[in-house]
């Protein structure tokens, strides 16, 4: 099964409508609800990365199986230094994203905690694509 | 404890009734999103002061059946909105998060 959403630069409002989409498909289909649990954790905040860091994007989702794979590709300005970027703490959040309770750096660690995979390519000015593997076997 | 039970002893207002009869356990305190995100259990209620509508969209996917907000903000429309959609309590207190931590944790510990 493949699903394609839309992320929109600077829209808080709607984000987490892909991952809420994702849950309620993982719940039809049966899929153990702690991998549901780390699928969403993981979608969730690689969509408010590219809604808070970078100018759009879209969120591709494959499910099989024995695996969910997601690839979130962004727009935006790529992440300068990757190593600083998983590291817990470290973010380059705006004020006004600080102020709605993101912007501790947690997001990418989040994601590579709840995740059995991350793949992460980035550059400069064109934009960042993570993929993002559940096994669910 | 029931959330009833913990809206009547913590004289909390309810904006929107939902999961009353759900049985509280435990509770997580934070402001910082992904901090619940990535930490706070499902079944848990969170307390926090945060009002816009990804506090909605964060409890709706990790299960959590209602939500504390203190020191008498109040949620912004469209995540009230959103709580009436996926079924989640808003809570007010009047109080800030340190005593409702405290009242709640004496409630459930």
């Amino acid at each position: 099964m493949h699903y394609t959403f839309t992320i929109e630069q600077g829209n808080f409002t709607d984000a987490g409508q892909a991952s809420s989409s994702v849950k309620r498909t993982l719940k039809q289909l049966g899929v153990d609800p702690a991998n549901i649990k780390r699928t969403v954790v993981a979608l969730f905040e690689a969509e408010i990365n590219a809604v808070a860091h970078a100018y759009g994007g879209t969120i591709d989702v494959d499910i099989d199986d024995g695996k969910i794979v997601m690839v979130v590709a962004d727009q935006g300005p790529g992440i300068p230094n990757i190593d600083l970027a998983m590291q817990e703490g470290w973010s380059t959040a705006s004020a006004k994203v600080r102020e709605m309770g993101y912007g501790a750096g947690m997001g990418l660690p989040n994601i590579k905690k709840n995740t059995d995979d991350l793949k992460i390519d980035t550059k400069i000015g064109v934009g960042t694509t993570l993929t993002m593997t559940v096994n669910l076997v | 404890m029931t959330v009833k039970e913990i809206i009547e002893k913590l004289d909390l207002k309810c904006l929107n009734e939902a999961n009353l009869d759900a049985e509280i356990k435990g509770a997580y305190s934070s402001d910082l999103l992904s901090d619940v995100m990535g930490n706070a259990r499902s079944g848990q209620m969170w307390i926090t002061m945060q009002t816009h509508k990804n506090v909605t969209a964060i409890a709706a996917l990790k299960d959590i059946p209602a939500v504390i907000i203190v020191r008498g903000n109040q949620p912004d429309e469209d995540m009230l909105a959103h709580a009436k959609e996926e079924d989640i309590c808003i809570l007010v207190s009047n109080e800030p998060t340190f005593i409702v931590c405290g009242k709640l944790y004496e409630l459930i510990k």
